[in-house]
């Protein structure tokens, strides 16, 4: 079943480069076939991140992360190169990836699938749920071995004190605190018939990331949280399951899904992991993943106790780090050049006023309002977007281009009338009027409307994580997963020093693209 | 000699009043044509008209014999220099940057333009290590002599000048004054020059033209003006000059 944890990104720090240079001494012609080969060798770029390989995508928590990984190395055992996108979002996004061909396959649970994806009022069994998808196009392995079923967990030593074993049992506590995930609070099968279902009038049910529920279990904040049965968080924290006595929650057998027009070697090494993994081996390399905070170690162990060579395993963190920042620094750096390129015409049409100019500075308004987790929402189910770097640098690159548009307008509009004057008596031509003498007066405006950009650029980019872009949100997403401080410093602080380095690449760009009598 | 500007019935409303009423007005080559009146009078609307800074109403102009249109604008202007008074000189230029700019942008040859510029200098008394001087470190005296060297390096037929010593300060006024009307002279220049001071129009024009409320009162010297003045109008405005002068 599914967990999304809506984890609530704290924007990290700005960081970030790349500023174009917005006045061109080139002839107009040139710059235009400069700035189209620019544009178009940057889609081939995104592009080009999409290569021929199986896509493996997995949900937001530890168990689909270690599914995932199971399903990368068994393809890459059948000489199958396979490509594993971490943690990308709940249900709906996974399936909308699958659906949309981003991904060809991911770890899934029949419950989740009745319910959330075919919408079926009755509990459809394996052949019914494997009937309804084979029609849309998608394969279903059997069962992998293991139910993974909801429950409801409380303290051992709280539950004790109380009486509590089963769920009917907080009929008579409706003092206790429930804190839940968002997705189960949502579900069909979630939180709202079960409360009908047990008559339960709790005071008190709140909202929560499920790695922070844990430790909000622990602190005392919340008495009872959702869990899944295989979760290894259950036996370390010392929880208690309450007993489902009214058999209220369907069962959620874990399957992989998997597009039917992928080759058949791939479908073959998928189907290799049916039944295969039971309950207490779940539950083992779930707290084998949480201990080490390595899910491809962890996923290792299914393979011969973990014997496996390590080629595939232990990415060094450096190497990690690299990764990470490359890829913020392209998700930044590529959206920012687009709102350039974008935003500086847009900008000087803007700067004359009129409707127009109140249309774009109204869109570019309007888009600034929208929160950035909304505007990557409201993208993925798109055509051609989906769950993509494609995706995330089109919300950054929405993001970016009010400040540059407006900075534009403002640095245009500012020009003196005296100047302006001047300039038409000189019996200059409009553009050439505009490139030696407007822009580069403006130059100062728009090169901090840039750097607003690059700063909202390099704190945005952080929640591309969520959609499976990557970046420095990727180990602050994991380490809001596993609750675990170091995991989230690890993208936290590198995020912070790029921060730093883009202010100082700002105004070193300042010194040289701001004519200097303009700095006096 | 044919004159070089004509003006015939040219007129401008702005939204709330009109600026210009149909006005006549020609401009002999080689004469310095003064134009006075109190604020609001008209006489800037009538150079922007010239310059195609703002487009008539009604009414024709006509640069040595050919009728202007805003398809031909653009190439007028660059028979035409502009000064205003605040040099409108453009601050991240260098003040040879300034004077090169349209020179440059025609792509005329570096040489011709390094002596023209030292010409320039000459002429009007600018100091050639203040060229690569940005115009926020000239003062304000320095910064009117590059914005007349501006309007000046193309050669042009016709000079506009808007108040271009307005905001100055009297010594350095008057020693511009001075300069002006020898630069004037040594060039044969036809200029349309705009000011409120009645004692530097005596001092720099030829003919001077007198408006108020958007029309021409008078036209002629100031001995006409006080001698024969065409309503009350023109002699309260000489008396209130003069007593001015008198203090």
């Amino acid at each position: 079943m599914s967990r999304s944890f809506h984890a609530e990104l704290t924007k990290s720090s700005p960081a970030e480069c790349q500023a174009e240079r917005a006045e061109c001494q080139r002839s107009p012609h040139r710059t235009r076939t400069l700035l189209l080969c620019l544009f178009l060798s940057l889609i081939a770029f995104v592009d080009s991140a999409f290569a021929d390989q199986v896509m493996i995508g997995s949900k937001k928590f530890t168990e689909s992360y270690v599914l995932g990984e199971i399903a990368r190395q068994m393809l890459a055992d059948a000489g199958i190169s396979a490509e594993h996108r971490q943690g990308m979002g709940g249900t709906i996004i996974l399936w909308q990836a699958l659906r949309g061909g981003q991904i060809d396959t991911y770890p899934e649970y029949t419950g989740t699938i009745a319910q959330e994806i075919l919408k079926s009022d009755q509990r459809l069994d394996i052949r019914q749920i494997e009937n309804a998808l084979g029609k849309i196009g998608v394969g279903m392995t059997k069962p992998l071995g293991f139910n993974n079923t909801y429950a409801l967990v409380m303290r051992r030593d709280r539950a004790q004190q109380l009486g509590v074993h089963t769920i009917s049992d907080l009929q008579n506590h409706p003092e206790l605190k429930i804190g839940l995930t968002h997705e189960f609070l949502d579900r069909q099968d979630g939180w709202r018939p079960l409360e009908a279902e047990y008559q339960l009038n709790p005071r008190n049910v709140t909202g929560i990331d499920h790695a922070l529920g844990y430790a909000a279990l622990a602190s005392g904040s919340i008495d009872v949280k959702d869990a899944y049965s295989t979760d290894a968080k259950i036996g370390e924290n010392d929880l208690v399951t309450l007993e489902d006595d009214r058999r209220f929650f369907p069962r959620y057998e874990a399957v992989f899904l998997f597009r039917l027009v992928l080759p058949s070697p791939a479908i073959a090494a998928l189907r290799k992991l049916e039944g295969t993994i039971d309950e207490q081996r779940m539950i083992r390399l779930n707290a084998e993943a949480e201990r080490t905070k390595n899910y491809a170690r962890a996923a290792s162990l299914y393979f011969d106790g973990g014997a496996r060579s390590t080629t595939s395993l232990g990415e060094s963190f450096p190497r990690k780090l690299a990764r990470w920042t490359l890829r913020h620094v392209e998700l930044a750096g590529f959206s920012l050049l687009l709102s350039v390129i974008v935003g500086i015409p847009l900008g000087i049409v803007a700067s004359r006023g009129g409707a127009v100019g109140h249309v774009i500075l109204g869109f570019a308004g309007i888009v600034q309002t929208i929160p950035s987790l909304a505007l990557l929402a409201l993208l993925v189910p798109l055509p051609f977007f989906g769950i993509s770097a494609r995706t995330a640098i089109t919300a950054l690159f929405l993001y970016g281009l009010l400040p540059i548009v407006r900075n534009t307008a403002t640095g245009l509009q500012d020009i003196a009338q005296s100047i302006r004057d001047s300039a038409i008596a000189l019996g200059m031509e409009p553009g050439a009027r505009l490139r030696k003498i407007y822009l580069p007066i403006a130059s100062r405006s728009i090169l901090g409307g840039i750097k607003t950009s690059a700063v909202i650029n390099v704190g945005t980019a952080t929640l591309a994580a969520l959609i499976g872009a990557g970046g420095l949100g990727e180990p602050i997403l994991s380490g809001l997963n596993l609750n675990d401080h170091v995991t989230i410093l690890e993208g936290a602080i590198p995020a912070a020093i790029l921060a730093l380095v883009v202010q100082w690449i700002f105004d070193f760009l300042d010194r040289i693209l701001i004519p200097k009598g303009l700095r006096l | 000699m044919s004159d070089l500007v004509q003006l015939v019935d040219l007129s401008k409303r702005y939204v709330d009043a009109p600026a210009l009423y149909p006005t006549n007005l020609s401009i002999g080559r080689g004469q310095t044509v003064i134009l006075i009146g109190p604020s609001g009078c008209g006489k800037s609307t009538l150079l922007r008209l010239i310059v195609g800074l703002v487009r008539p109403d009604t009414g024709k102009i006509f640069f040595d014999g050919t009728l202007v249109t805003p398809e031909t604008i653009q190439l007028f202007r660059r028979r035409i220099g502009y000064v205003i008074q605040e040099g409108g000189l453009f601050p991240h230029l260098t003040a040879r940057a300034n004077i090169l700019l349209m020179a440059r942008h025609l792509r005329k040859d570096e040489d011709e333009l390094r002596a023209r510029l030292s010409e320039l200098c000459a002429l009007t008394r600018f100091e050639g290590n203040l060229l690569d001087r940005y115009p926020v470190e000239l003062s304000g005296g320095q910064r009117q002599r590059v914005s007349l060297m501006r309007a000046l390096m193309l050669s042009p037929e016709l000079l506009l000048l808007d108040e271009p010593l307005g905001a100055l300060d009297p010594l350095v006024r008057a020693s511009l004054q001075k300069d002006l009307k020898e630069i004037f002279r040594r060039l044969e220049q036809t200029a349309l020059f705009v000011t409120h001071d009645l004692a530097e129009a005596n001092y720099i024009g030829d003919e001077i033209v007198l408006m108020n409320e958007g029309r021409i009162v008078q036209q002629g010297s100031i001995i006409d003006f006080q001698q024969r003045p065409a309503n009350e109008f023109v002699s309260e405005f000489i008396n209130a000059q003069r007593s001015l002068v008198s203090l």
